[in-house]
């Protein structure tokens, strides 16, 4: 259950946060909402192939946590990675380049929707084998426990990953060696089509935390003030040195699986109820009712976002593709 | 020049690297206290710490992937498998992401990474803990696969390995640590990756092997000498990158050559070298390729079992004697 403690944190972030903050928070979202409806778009049309897992209903938890990060620190992530990609800072028209497969793009059209990448914005991947990014991360943070630095790793993965080895593997090493890791689990109910309940015996996946000796908390992942203030609370503890905390975010996609699951497994009133608690509109109401924010603010930023958006369609379908002939360069560094 | 063991040939090169670098720390089970399951890393906590010698949880996933993670972050990680049977148990690290990270995203990203382990029968170990899984790493682009068969080439290829900034599985024999060579003391003696050594000239046939089957191959030479055959014994000491020129040059004078390896007979390293060469000397050859591997079961325990599975200095000598 959400604790009423994050409720008090999310309530007291959204009396707290500057105006500019809490607007910087709904672009983002919005940007990821965008980007995302714009992607199946593509999709639809062929621009993008291949597996493509949209982040549609979850940009809360992105946004939330890695607003609580410094530009430093460390995000790795999964498959269903572009929102978290952008909220980290990278910009949409690279990002659309890379989905439309062209050398413009993050990876330069080697990566795809699931494999983006950027070493300066300090986005360490995402990675499309379920659990494969924990292990990375830990060794993210064992290298800056390492190097005595003050950074600190966000680890991005689904309710799909909590089964495997890796997971279990990576809470025990992070809290045994005490390393500044941010476990992030985006619990949306389903691995790909299978609900929790019928794939991991502790359906309140925060509680794996105890275990492993770590401090777990469930929050409401459709509420990125609540998630941000859970995330700053991690944070700290990291960067203090006293090691990884496990956040569970109750979250939801508003689509499927990826792009080519019909979503038969869940019922059409279950979607209905959790659009009802879309993150956006949550925000959107935060602002205008309890901060006052004009309507007409938001829509600029709607409209802002939109050209963005438009201008990254734009870059990625001018771009080139990447050359056949370069393709067996790089297989190896320096080569 | 020292006269020192395979094992302290490894250790020097441990120690001259965790000295050169501070980036370098190792990392495995019982690496530390208990000096490594071989003792490859004996003595080197007390000297270095427990930062830069880090025992580990029996975790080979994450054991690899945090050296995967630390590598990314700037680090130089050696880490230690106890043996290549327990790696399999990160071949999701190994695989999907060490051998893919610098190429699948767009070269910006690289992973210095070595992965040591020791493998390979003998030993009447069992089925589980007897194997040699080169060609499981050779097969897959990204990885590079060093084999070291002599004390001196362990040390020069480990150090080679540590400084260079791709993923390295590195691959010791079992059989090899108590093996004594000469290995120069210099801090700088690096053997570089992709060049074949010829152990022993001669005109008749060409003995390819790599690992503890260099060994099998030097005695097969000898023993085909007293019967009038002159073999050629070429330690390929890198299978990735693999060094076929020299393994040509060899067959242009012998016309004939056998590939002498450890693991499976099926879909081994020794298929992929027999292809190169027919790709590469086809006309040069006087007869097929011959490989001389363990037979394709699961190790037995029983020790006459276990030495009719694994290849021998005999089987050298034989398939030689069939080819002239």
């Amino acid at each position: 259950m959400a604790l009423e403690r994050d409720k008090h944190t999310a309530q007291r972030a959204l009396l707290t946060l500057h105006e500019a903050q809490l607007l910087e928070l709904y672009r983002r979202m919005v940007l990821i909402r965008q980007f995302e409806e714009k992607t199946a778009e593509m999709y639809a049309r062929g621009k993008i192939t291949g597996f493509c897992h949209l982040y549609a209903g979850e940009e809360a938890v992105a946004v939330g946590a890695i607003y609580a990060l410094y530009d430093k620190d460390y995000v790795v992530s999964t498959y269903r990675e572009h929102g978290h990609c952008l909220a980290k800072g990278a910009d949409p028209k690279v990002v659309m380049a890379e989905l439309f497969g062209k050398v413009t793009g993050i990876s330069k059209g080697r990566g795809g929707s699931m494999h983006l990448f950027d070493q300066d914005l300090r986005f360490m991947g995402g990675y499309a084998i379920v659990g494969g990014g924990l292990p990375i991360a830990t060794g993210l943070g064992l290298s800056v426990q390492y190097n005595e630095g003050p950074e600190v790793v966000c680890c991005f993965f689904g309710d799909g990953a909590l089964p495997q080895g890796a997971f279990h593997e990576s809470l025990n090493m992070a809290s045994l060696w005490k390393l500044p890791v941010v476990f992030v689990c985006e619990n949306n109910f389903y691995g790909m089509g299978t609900l929790v309940q019928n794939a991991i015996c502790q359906e309140e996946l925060y509680r794996f935390a105890q275990p492993y000796k770590m401090p777990g908390v469930r929050v409401d992942g459709m509420d990125v003030l609540e998630v941000y203030g859970a995330t700053m609370e991690a944070v700290a503890r990291a960067r203090e040195g006293d090691g990884p905390s496990l956040i569970e975010a109750v979250t939801y996609r508003f689509r499927g699986h990826s792009m080519s699951d019909p979503v038969e497994y869940r019922s059409k009133r279950e979607e209905r109820i959790w659009q009802e608690r879309d993150p956006i509109k949550n925000l959107r109401r935060k602002l205008t009712v309890e901060r006052h924010v004009a309507e007409g603010r938001l829509g600029e930023i709607e409209a802002e976002v939109a050209r963005q958006i438009d201008d990254a369609v734009k870059f990625a379908d001018e771009s080139p593709e990447p050359s056949v002939e370069e393709l067996g360069k790089g297989v190896y560094a320096g080569s | 020049m020292a006269r020192i063991s395979y094992r302290e040939a490894l250790n020097a090169a441990l120690r001259e690297e965790l000295d050169r670098d501070e980036r370098v720390f190792i990392m495995g089970e019982e690496v530390g206290y208990f000096g490594g399951a071989f003792k490859v890393t004996d003595g080197l906590l007390a000297v270095y710490g427990e930062k830069r010698v880090r025992d580990t949880p029996i975790s080979e996933l994450t054991i690899v992937g945090a050296g995967v993670g630390a590598a990314m972050g700037g680090l130089k990680p050696v880490v230690e498998l106890m043996t290549i049977n327990f790696g399999l148990l990160a071949m999701d690290q190994i695989v999907n992401h060490a051998a893919k990270i610098h190429y699948m995203f767009g070269g910006k990203a690289t992973v210095p990474i070595v992965i040591r382990a020791p493998q390979g029968g003998g030993h009447q170990l069992g089925a589980q803990h007897s194997q040699s899984l080169e060609a499981y790493f050779l097969h897959c682009p990204g990885l590079r696969v060093v084999i070291p068969a002599t004390p001196a080439d362990a040390k020069g290829l480990l150090k080679t390995a540590i400084r260079q900034t791709d993923p390295v599985i590195f691959l010791e024999h079992e059989s090899l640590y108590g093996v004594k060579g000469e290995v120069p003391e210099d801090n700088d003696f690096l053997v570089p990756f992709g060049q074949a050594a010829v152990l022993r000239e001669g005109k008749d046939v060409t003995i390819v092997a790599y690992s503890k089957c260099v060994y099998d191959a030097l005695s097969a030479a000898e023993a085909l000498e007293n019967a009038g055959i002159d073999a050629e014994v070429i330690d390929l000491r890198t299978l990735n990158p693999l060094d076929i020129q020299t393994v040509v040059a060899s067959i242009k004078k012998t016309g004939k050559a056998i590939v002498a390896y450890e693991g499976w007979r099926t879909g081994g390293a020794g298929a992929e070298i027999a292809s190169r060469i027919y790709e590469a000397a086809f006309d040069d050859l006087d007869a097929p390729v011959e490989r001389v591997a363990s037979l394709d079961t699961p190790m037995p325990y029983n020790a006459k079992l276990e030495h009719a599975v694994l290849p021998s200095a005999g089987d050298i000598v034989k398939v030689a004697e069939q080819m002239m």
